[in-house]
């Protein structure tokens, strides 16, 4: 008999299970407990938006769009990154509407990398960057960041990870699970820092609208960005829109062609009745999102202050719906302190080792909650900690 | 902009404390309560009121909506014909409008016999009303920016990335 070969193939059989798997099926089994684990606003799409959605079904738009996306969400979008994020480009050329912010991370990695190629990843970061630049041949190259710098990338920590190997940096500010934002003077480093080593940046940008002290400083928008970086955005957060699965990629015109064609064969268009929906996004929901952003901001206000007061120091985050508080003072290591928290006081909160190795020592809590949850799951949390101080 | 933010607070719940208040716009407690006893005094706020789904307590009230056609007076206009109709505790707002009609008077009742009588009885007769024209509210499916009915909240998954 011949030898029997594994079905899956060996480079998905080596991806380890995203560290909020385990906790996922934890929780799941208990349908009492209090979650600050979840990763997506609990706000329901604006009913504008979910009307125009019901309106574009009722006349029966229900074909393909063109690969790229329609040409009337493109036009929006491109006057929206250039209101918002100081960025110009041309819908035609150098905009790509995807599914979700996630297929623009891999459509833009398969896209841009040989085998072996170095990707500069800061840490702690979104669950899936690294798997993407694995599946897409590349090798990556953890920066760690830390809380005394307020998480955010310093151009020390990029030349310190990169071997001279390095092809690309793919970070994403504001920053889930930190909650950290780049200053100006952060983002013009890492492009300086870019431009020295000829790497192209993949900029996960969707959280720019979610952004509490100061402005969003967008890597397309300082000088020297835009030519070598890939903006990723999306509707998922601003807009509350992540069942819908909409995202975009802004780039250099030869690149968006590329990843035009990878994303042609993969999935050949994202959902009609999504990208009419987002238009309307865009064009009249600012009152909205200016609502929505003022009520996670006091929520961020409030525990960001009660983590403080309980021992579990919180730098401020600045942007996104996270805080990614210290457990150092109860001794426990993240896996151990999200375990206990769950089963003894029925709280979800998601360990920071799930997020790269210098996560660990830290939770991430979600403040996309109503403001009595997070209140619940609070007191929760700090009898627990006192507890265990004891 | 801070007081937007405190008035914006306040009205989706009365019941905040300055410190909570404070807690959630980053202010000090005490300039908080500085703003609020301003806004108070100033008669910005001009009382802090209870929601109250009345029906839950097994108690029926019915509204009329009464467009009412008004001969204005000299010099006073509908000002005095409207003074002399919100007096009535039975009334529970009172609009001039532009339109066909002049006010529309909404008036509460426990039954749809007492709005009807106080309408025949107390609106009608009084001088300078020309006619009235009653409509009673069926459903209320949503009364100053609250939806009546409590709908099943959407589920997310527990944990997400």
């Amino acid at each position: 008999m011949a030898e029997t070969r594994s079905r899956i193939a060996s480079r998905v059989g080596a991806l380890p299970p995203s560290g909020i798997r385990r906790f996922f099926d934890l929780v799941e089994k208990m349908p009492e407990a209090v979650s600050l684990g979840i990763g997506e606003p609990d706000f329901v799409t604006p009913w504008r938006i979910r009307e125009t959605a019901i309106y574009s079904l009722e006349r029966g738009h229900t074909h393909y769009t063109p690969n790229q996306g329609t040409r009337e969400l493109r036009e929006k979008l491109a006057s929206y990154l250039a209101r918002k994020f100081g960025a110009a480009y041309d819908p035609d050329a150098e905009l790509l509407i995807t599914v979700g912010a996630s297929e623009a991370i891999d459509v833009a990695l398969r896209t841009i990398l040989e085998p072996g190629d170095g990707v500069l990843v800061p840490q702690p970061c979104f669950v899936s960057y690294v798997p993407c630049v694995v599946l897409a041949g590349g090798c990556a190259r953890p920066v760690s960041t830390v809380a005394e710098e307020g998480f955010r990338v310093q151009v020390e920590g990029l030349a310190q990870a990169d071997d001279g190997n390095a092809r690309a940096l793919l970070m994403g500010y504001p920053n889930n699970p930190t909650g950290a934002t780049l200053t100006r003077a952060d983002v013009e480093g890492v492009v300086g820092y870019a431009a020295e080593r000829d790497l192209l940046v993949v900029s996960d940008e969707i959280y720019a609208e979610l952004t509490y002290d100061g402005s969003h400083v967008s890597v397309a928008s300082v000088p020297g960005g835009k030519e070598r970086t890939i903006l990723i955005g999306g509707f998922s957060k601003a807009w509350a829109m992540t069942g819908w699965r909409l995202g975009f990629a802004a780039g250099p015109a030869e690149i968006i062609e590329a990843m035009t064609k990878l994303h042609s064969y993969t999935v050949m268009c994202p959902p009609t009745v999504a990208q009419e929906a987002a238009v309307e996004a865009l064009e009249g929901c600012e009152g909205e999102v200016d609502e929505m952003r003022r009520e996670y901001n006091q929520r961020r206000r409030v525990v960001v202050n009660r983590l403080n007061a309980m021992g579990l120091t919180c730098f401020e985050p600045r942007g996104a719906f996270y805080a990614f508080p210290s457990i150092a003072s109860t001794g426990m290591g993240s896996e151990e302190f999200a375990e206990r928290l769950l089963r003894e006081e029925k709280v979800a909160v998601v360990p920071g080792a799930a997020f790269g190795d210098c996560g660990e020592g830290f939770v991430r809590c979600s403040y996309a909650t109503s403001m009595s949850v997070l209140e619940e799951a609070l007191g929760r949390i700090r009898a627990f900690v006192e507890r265990v101080g004891e | 902009m801070a007081t937007d933010e405190i008035l914006q607070l306040l009205v989706g719940n009365a019941r905040l404390t300055s410190g909570e208040i404070a807690e959630r716009t980053g202010r000090p407690e005490g300039e908080v309560k500085k703003a609020i006893t301003k806004l108070e005094k100033d008669r910005v706020i001009r009382r802090y009121k209870t929601v109250v789904d009345w029906e839950k307590m097994g108690e029926e009230h019915v509204f009329g909506f009464i467009e009412v056609r008004v001969s204005p007076e000299r010099e006073v206009g509908f000002d005095a014909v409207a003074e002399r109709i919100m007096g009535f505790p039975e009334v529970h707002s009172l609009y001039l409008m532009s339109g066909t009609y002049d006010l529309l008077v909404v008036v509460e009742g426990k039954t749809m016999r007492e709005v009807a009588y106080f309408v025949a009885e107390r609106l009608a007769p009084l001088d300078h009303v020309i006619s009235t024209a009653t409509h009673f509210v069926l459903k209320r499916y949503k009364v100053d920016g609250d939806v009546m009915e409590e709908r099943a909240e959407s589920k997310r998954l527990p944990v997400t990335p």
